[in-house]
């Protein structure tokens, strides 16, 4: 009896750093209420963990009684589709910082969870023409501002929200990939199939703003991390890339930052010349690029000398 | 045709069963249905990674059978209205043959489509949040428009001929077709007042049909126009697929109208001279599709735009080369050799010209879908190998060769029903022809 009693206080405080931890929940559930199944079920372990509480004191729990933190409650559908106020997203990619180390790739890939062998962002190697100098290009969607997919959406599953950013509403996309069709950036890939998820992970509940856990039959692409901007960080290609290549900032407070560096986007594109992918179409892409000048590396490809060792 | 009477012209195109060949023609598709199903029950249970289309081709054979199905609808409008207004009163023994085609067509085309969706399951999402601004929501209302103006164009014609089918019950057969003749067109008596009623409708039904086949195929080519994609980006498209399905749907018209002459032994109403006429039509649309792709790959080719360069030469020497000069020569060359000679135009060689016209538009039709996404204008990187090459796997083929055999099944089906010629009409026509 007593063991119980003790072990339910533990179980108690444990949730409650667990939902201290939790900043910013808003809305939903009361994330400090236990649930009533586990209080049953979960039996000590008898190992124990040390954590830090509130107080600065160093408390111990039971390992049995951690749980992982429940998901964060998220902005609603309605809110997503609207996007966040008095914003106007934009990113800068520096290509003479750009070495291919695709650390930006790998960081997209996992923390979207995506199918493997399909990229988001594609790092491409550029080559113009016979004379011109060979670069690295690092793609991600453009969220243009005249965007030919949302166009073609026939159901409205794909939209331009206020702050720029273009989404997907995985929720209601039928799969018919007009979409695809229309992007002259090849930017969306497809879930052909269903995607073999950790459990964390696809019982996460989908937002268009997280675009996880990505879904059978329904388009993909690069968001923009709106999650993260509206915790007002950075998304994760920008902090995952060691260079420095990619800015992304607001347009309205015509700042774009890598997370070292800060810029005044009007200087930054007008000094160094900046512009935008295949502008002729009249697309209006919201990513910008800096042109290859000045490299901080030389041009290396090793994916093809990889390719030519196996051949 | 004079020396027939009325009861010889109802004997000859009531309905009949099914022969040993008939049955093991039905056989023969029911099988390849049957086939097109397992390997849709298994896409739907593993997704669309059973087909060979991925990120780069996302879409494949479906939808160039989509395309193939809506261009060969077209012919429906072409036999019934065009030559019906421009009364081309030879036309009256196709124009049910063209009518069935075109509502089997479109039966599919509706069908494939849904085929080819990521989540058909979502499919009321169309309706539920459609956008007036995507050109499939213009196919979606469109499609189904001459779907209803198909079947209507279909019926009308019927129901003096379902009055004749239920007075000769005891020969059509059995007891739920009667009871299905009489359930559609009981109510026909036959009287004046009908008569003038019906043809007042069909004529409405032939002039509002054109502007809508004209729409559907207009549209359908307007899902590659209104992209940027080098092959697809051209003002020509509309004209391009709409001379293109005529041509095809008019090959089909000779196909079956060789394939019924011979299963049903029609050749006092489908004669010499239908093939000699349908021939010369099919010659016309020959030209003048030829004259369309001409202007789609002569114009561009002349420029060699970069992005345009890989695609043009994928086609014309690289690795589409094969298919797209047996396309072109299949197509249109071949039949345009055999049917402007007078020999060519006859039954025999008609239909062979017909069969390959519908061959080659089959291949022409993937053409204009596949080899255009293999050409991104960036190019193809970070993938998968094999999201660079596209071959459509065994549950495509199952898949879109189970359609055809479907669309081909309601026809026979049809025929086996409905007479396939018009009764009523061909025995006025020949009472209006003794009397002139």
């Amino acid at each position: 009896m007593k063991t119980n009693d003790t072990s339910r206080r533990e179980f108690i405080s444990a949730t409650l750093l667990a939902g201290l931890a939790i900043t910013g929940c808003s809305s939903g559930k009361n994330p400090f209420e236990p649930d009533p199944a586990t209080i049953e079920t979960v039996k000590p372990s008898g190992e124990m963990i040390k954590l830090l509480s509130v107080d600065g004191e160093v408390i111990e729990v039971d390992k049995a009684f951690l749980k992982p933190v429940p998901s964060l409650p998220q902005v609603s559908n309605e809110l997503a589709r609207q996007g966040i106020p008095g914003k106007k997203f934009v990113m800068v990619i520096d290509l003479s910082r750009c070495k291919s180390l695709k650390k930006c790739q790998s960081a997209c890939n996992h923390m979207h969870s995506i199918h493997p062998g399909q990229n988001w962002i594609k790092v491409y190697p550029l080559h113009e023409a016979e004379h011109t100098a060979p670069y690295w290009q690092p793609t991600t969607c453009m969220h243009c501002d005249e965007p030919p997919c949302v166009k073609v959406c026939p159901v409205d599953a794909t939209f331009k929200r206020q702050d720029g950013i273009v989404l997907i509403d995985s929720d209601r996309c039928i799969g018919c990939r007009f979409c695809m069709a229309a992007c002259p950036y090849s930017t969306r890939v497809f879930n052909w199939e269903e995607l073999n998820l950790p459990k964390e992970i696809a019982d996460q509940p989908y937002s268009c703003e997280t675009s996880v856990p990505q879904k059978k039959g329904t388009v993909g692409k690069c968001d923009f991390c709106p999650d993260m901007a509206r915790k007002g960080e950075l998304p994760h290609c920008v902090s995952a890339c060691p260079n420095g290549v990619f800015m992304f900032g607001d347009m309205n407070e015509d700042v774009v930052t890598n997370g070292a560096e800060t810029f005044r986007f009007s200087d930054l594109v007008r000094d160094k010349a900046g512009y935008r992918l295949m502008e002729d179409l009249g697309t209006k892409p919201s990513v910008y690029y800096l042109p290859p000048v000045n490299r901080n590396f030389p041009f290396e490809n090793n994916e093809e000398k990889e390719e030519n060792k196996k051949s | 045709m004079e020396s027939l009477a009325k009861e010889q012209i109802i004997k000859d195109l009531l309905p009949q069963k099914f022969g040993k060949a008939g049955k093991i023609w039905v056989g023969i598709l029911l099988a390849f249905c049957t086939l097109g199903l397992v390997a849709y029950i298994l896409q739907l249970k593993n997704g669309l990674v059973v087909t060979a289309m991925r990120d780069y081709v996302s879409w494949g054979i479906y939808i160039s059978n989509f395309v193939f199905f809506v261009a060969i609808s077209l012919v429906g409008s072409l036999i019934t209205a065009v030559l019906r207004l421009t009364q081309a009163k030879w036309s009256t023994p196709l124009t049910r043959i063209a009518e069935i085609i075109a509502v089997s067509a479109i039966t599919f085309a509706s069908i494939i489509i849904v085929v080819d969706m990521g989540r058909p399951d979502r499919f009321y999402n169309l309706f539920l949040h459609g956008r007036l601004q995507s050109p499939i929501v213009w196919d979606v209302i469109v499609i189904t428009t001459y779907f209803f103006v198909s079947i209507l164009l279909l019926y009308f014609p019927l129901l003096p001929d379902m009055a004749i089918l239920m007075k000769y019950k005891d020969q059509t057969g059995m007891l739920w077709l009667n009871k299905l003749y009489a359930y559609l067109g009981k109510f026909w008596k036959n009287t004046a007042a009908q008569i003038h009623i019906s043809e007042k409708a069909i004529n409405i039904l032939s002039i509002t049909i054109i502007p809508v086949a004209f729409a559907i195929h207009t549209v359908t080519s307007w899902l590659f126009a209104t992209t940027y994609r080098p092959g697809w980006d051209s003002t020509n498209f509309g004209a391009y697929f709409i001379s293109g399905a005529f041509l095809v749907g008019a090959g089909a018209v000779v196909v079956a109208m060789f394939v019924f002459r011979k299963a049903y032994h029609l050749e006092n109403y489908i004669k010499e001279e239908h093939f000699d006429k349908m021939g010369k039509v099919l010659v016309l649309l020959a030209l003048l599709y030829l004259y369309f792709n001409v202007n789609e790959f002569l114009v561009p080719a002349f420029k060699m735009k970069k992005s345009e360069e890989e695609h043009l030469m994928g086609l014309f020497t690289g690795e589409f080369a094969a298919v797209f000069w047996f396309a072109i020569s299949t197509a249109m060359l071949i039949p345009i050799f055999i049917l402007i000679q007078k020999k060519g135009r006859r039954p025999l060689p008609a239909f062979i010209a017909g069969l390959l016209v519908v061959i080659g538009s089959w291949f022409k039709r993937y053409l204009i879908v596949t080899p255009t996404l293999l050409h991104p204008f960036l190019p193809m990187h970070d993938v998968p190998e094999s999201y660079k090459h596209y071959f459509p796997t065994w549950q495509e083929w199952a898949i879109a060769m189970g359609s055809l055999a479907g669309a081909l099944l309601i026809i026979t089906f049809f025929a086996r029903i409905f007479p396939i010629i018009p009764i009523q009409e061909t025995i006025t026509e020949i009472e209006e022809h003794e009397q002139a």
